[in-house]
């Protein structure tokens, strides 16, 4: 059965046996192939002392380089934590309003913004902060705000959120639903109304009259919008929902909510503070007026808002 | 067929208006008489499908040879028709999702989004296509190699139609949302117990016929198909290890929990590539490239160290998957070393494939199936050095994530498990069907070039693809905040994900071009075509100008 021979193109000797025609030579293994291999082990012998390997009764060998992923972790966290503090502490002490007067603590906490942005909030508001119309997510670009536009408000809106349940002091409001109490006339005739604000449709005198009688409490006589209560300004060319007639006319009859979380939860002040700056960057921030807004109108436009619900 | 179907459906027609004739009659007599005829109806009905045959009716539509041939290859012919249809549906449905990749609005909810899509590209390719050659090829090599026929060829063919229903219930089951969400291993409960059943019986068949071979030792190649059968089954049983939430539904819970868990799928995911993916196919590599060069394997010591050093070093590697996880610290270190050790073990195949071409290296000049075999030996050995490279934990720092690991496992699979599975069944078809000659030889070159082109395509898009995502993902800027939002690198990758989907389609027309010349060649048809073959060289030619022509002066 063994049936050694030289297989001649290579000179070497084969090992004798024959398997449906094929045969195997009897080449020794190749040299730089074994030390390769060697050389594998011996790293594997040094790294396996120098780092964390051998699974003992209640815990692994450290290694005597001392090295953990947990630590190395926590190293560069500090190194990281330590390089921005100076700023940081800056940023705390300083009252946000103040902080455009001073330019470079200003361009800083932009900066720190901009970076918490993209971790946070590009999710909902988009990586260039342009919202997306189709969920509600409304634009931070322009000047149009719906909870105030200031420093102190933005920061108001960031740490409580926007009807946010688990945020005592989160802006909330709700717009009353006017389906069953418009007819699809009176329905019609108010949402032109509403764009004839803007100057996208003419007014007509059963709209304007709808309009004073369910809307201009909250959006003002003339559509103005008034940011204390979070009611949206209607005489502009921004729609958190969209500004087709059809449009509006949903949210007439059946108005949506955003919601926004509370980031006062997840996030320490000082980053929700340069997050403001940011967002008050992007273009449309406004200066802060002599008196501070009072939350306390949003708050009891709530429970008349329940009330018209419970009301039906 | 069509007279069985028709005579089938009269006789149902008969039998449903006799049963509906005696639900509705208020006549008992009349009941009783078109009982009778329903009997009859009936009694036809099974009459007329016993005497058809389906499967004989199907050989001859593949024009499988008649009649017993030596060795038992009818299961054979099934594995290798089964091979190239999934091979085509698993790579459309890669194509598919790389177009989804880079142009998102191709998901179609809820069927046809990527999440369903992309287990079943994975599965078709590995399972089916991978499983299905891997089947084909043992069955041929085993009974080649050991001189006998297969052990048991009624189970045999249970294995084959088996695996193809676990293959039609794993598919189907993506696409409608049963999944248990662990990669390579996504069939659920009852499909995994099905497909335990069909694994246990193809390790009978596989070592029944090695028990009863006639020669006095077992072929190299056969170790490696025996460490993957049995170790793919010790990997299914303990990954899929579950409790059902109630046997009339598909949900089941892990019984593992948490790093336990992920650990465990990845001791599975990891070995499912060295031993399916690896020892499987290295398996081939050893019959069919030794039979198609016309050498003898380069060494025989070679093939024993490197297949024990495998074997006993690929189990051991998984944890490189988790690194920078909750994964304990020691169980990636010792995740990394041993991949790192794996190195050698893996170029040893690669070795013993390419120096078996010692003494026959002009064939790679002129037979497309060798240059094939080269390719993929090639790539084998680059994906083995990349693994490794890749496990080392300051690479993967980089590496992990991102699309620089799905470079890796196409160059891989692409480029190993693929084009030798191409050279496999090419060798293989014009034998299983007593042909003189493959349809065409020159198809095979256009295949070769595609499939190549397609797999730089492929490697280097993902390659720029996955570092670019590395480094952005990790930029600080100087005010010492992250530089990039996930959705800027999303952006950056678009080009990369557009070319390899051109790659991806390359490399899938060369499997319609195959798909193609295999039919062909099971029709029974030569192309007349120009011979491949060395440039013309005349031996009177070669040979220096007589003295006096060069004293002439030139012109």
């Amino acid at each position: 059965m063994v049936n050694k021979r030289i297989d001649h193109p290579t000179g070497t000797e084969t090992v004798g046996h024959e398997w449906d025609g094929i045969e195997e030579l009897n080449t020794p293994l190749p040299r730089w192939w074994l030390w390769t291999f060697y050389a594998t082990i011996v790293f594997a012998a040094v790294y396996v002392v120098l780092y964390p390997a051998w699974p003992m009764i209640d815990k692994a060998t450290a290694g005597t380089l001392g090295w953990s992923s947990r630590g190395d972790l926590a190293k560069e966290m500090t190194a990281a934590d330590m390089a921005r503090q100076s700023v940081f502490e800056k940023i705390a002490a300083t009252d946000i309003e103040a902080l455009p007067a001073n330019p470079e603590l200003m361009q800083a906490a932009v900066s720190g913004g901009a970076a918490a942005f993209k971790v946070n909030c590009v999710q909902c508001h988009g990586a260039g902060a342009a919202g997306y119309q189709q969920f509600g997510y409304p634009n931070l670009n322009d000047d149009d705000w719906i909870w105030g536009g200031t420093l102190t408000e933005i920061e108001y809106t960031l740490t409580h959120g926007i009807r946010w349940q688990n945020a005592d002091d989160t802006r909330v409001n709700y717009m009353p639903a006017f389906a069953g109490v418009l007819d699809a006339g009176q329905t019609a005739a108010l949402a032109k109304h509403v764009l004839s604000l803007s100057g996208k449709a003419t007014g007509n005198p059963v709209g304007a009259q709808l309009f004073a009688e369910n809307c201009a409490a909250c959006h003002g006589p003339a559509g103005a919008g008034m940011p204390a209560m979070g009611a949206p300004a209607l005489n502009d060319a921004i729609w958190l929902y969209g500004g087709s007639e059809a449009a509006v006319r949903k949210q007439i009859l059946a108005p949506r909510h955003g919601v926004m979380p509370a980031w006062k939860d997840r996030l320490d002040p000082v980053t929700i503070k340069m997050l403001a700056a940011y967002v008050h960057s992007r273009g449309g921030g406004q200066q802060a007026a002599p008196a501070q807004p009072d939350t306390q109108p949003a708050r009891a436009v709530t429970q008349t808002a329940d009330k018209v619900k419970t009301d039906g | 067929m069509e007279t069985v179907v028709k005579r089938l459906g009269v006789w149902a027609l008969v039998l449903i208006a006799s049963v509906a004739a005696i639900a509705l009659t208020p006549d008992a007599g009349f009941a009783v008489h078109m009982g009778i005829v329903a009997l009859v109806a009936g009694l036809l009905i099974v009459a007329t499908a016993t005497s058809y045959d389906p499967l004989a009716r199907a050989q001859s539509i593949f024009k499988m040879p008649p009649g017993p041939s030596r060795y038992d290859d009818d299961v054979i012919r099934w594995g290798v028709i089964a091979t190239m249809f999934w091979g085509l549906a698993g790579l459309l449905a890669g194509v598919f999702i790389a177009a989804q990749l880079a142009f998102p609005q191709l998901n179609f909810e809820p069927y046809l989004n990527f999440g369903r899509v992309r287990p079943l590209h994975t599965s078709a390719v590995i399972f089916a296509f991978g499983g299905n050659a891997l089947l084909a090829t043992s069955f041929y090599v085993v009974q080649r190699t050991c001189r006998t026929t297969l052990a048991f060829p009624g189970m045999a063919r249970f294995v084959f139609w088996g695996y193809q229903l676990f293959i039609v219930l794993a598919a189907t089951g993506y696409l409608l949302g049963i999944s248990q969400g662990k990669e390579y291993a996504e069939p659920e409960w009852y499909v995994d117990l099905w497909l335990t059943v069909v694994w246990l019986c193809y390790l009978a068949v596989f070592v029944g016929t090695l028990l009863r071979r006639h020669e006095p030792h077992i072929y190299v190649a056969n170790w490696f198909y025996l460490a993957f059968i049995v170790t793919i089954a010790m990997l299914h049983v303990v990954n899929n290890l579950a409790m059902p939430v109630s046997l009339l539904g598909g949900k089941s819970y892990s019984a593992f929990a948490g790093v336990q868990d992920a650990l465990t799928q990845w001791w599975y995911g990891h070995n499912a590539v060295g031993f399916f993916l690896t020892a499987g196919f290295l398996a081939m590599m050893y019959y069919f490239v030794p039979k198609q060069a016309g050498r003898p394997v380069y060494s025989y010591r070679l093939s024993i160290i490197h297949f024990w050093s495998l074997i006993f070093l690929y189990i051991w590697a998984g944890p490189h998957h988790l690194h920078y996880t909750a994964l304990p610290d020691w169980a990636q270190t010792l995740g990394m070393v041993f991949s790192v050790m794996l190195w050698m073990p893996s170029w040893g195949g690669m070795i013993n494939g390419l120096m078996t071409l010692n003494g026959a290296w002009d064939k790679v000049r002129t037979d497309p199936i060798i240059r094939m075999m080269v390719l993929a030996l090639a790539f084998y050995g680059m994906s083995t050095f990349e693994g490794p490279m890749l496990s080392i934990k300051a690479v993967n720092s980089l590496s992990h994530y991102t699309d620089w690991t799905i470079g890796h496992v196409h160059s891989g699979a692409l480029g190993w498990n693929g084009m030798i599975t191409f050279a496999c069944v090419y060798y293989l078809v014009p034998r299983l069907w007593q042909k003189e000659r493959l349809y065409s030889l020159r198809m095979i070159n256009w295949h070769f070039w595609l499939a190549t082109l397609g797999i730089v395509f492929y490697a280097s898009s993902m390659w720029v693809a996955g570092i670019t995502q590395g480094l952005m993902w990790r930029e600080y800027g100087s005010d010492g905040y992250l530089v990039n939002s996930f959705v800027d690198t999303v952006a950056a990758l678009h080009p990369m994900y557009i070319l390899r989907a051109v790659g991806g389609l390359m490399y899938l027309s060369g499997a319609i071009i195959m798909a193609y010349n295999i039919g062909m060649t099971i029709a029974g048809k030569s192309r007349v075509e120009a011979p491949m073959g060395d440039t013309a060289h005349d031996e009177a030619a070669d040979r220096p100008l007589p003295l006096p022509a060069a004293a002439q002066p030139a012109e």
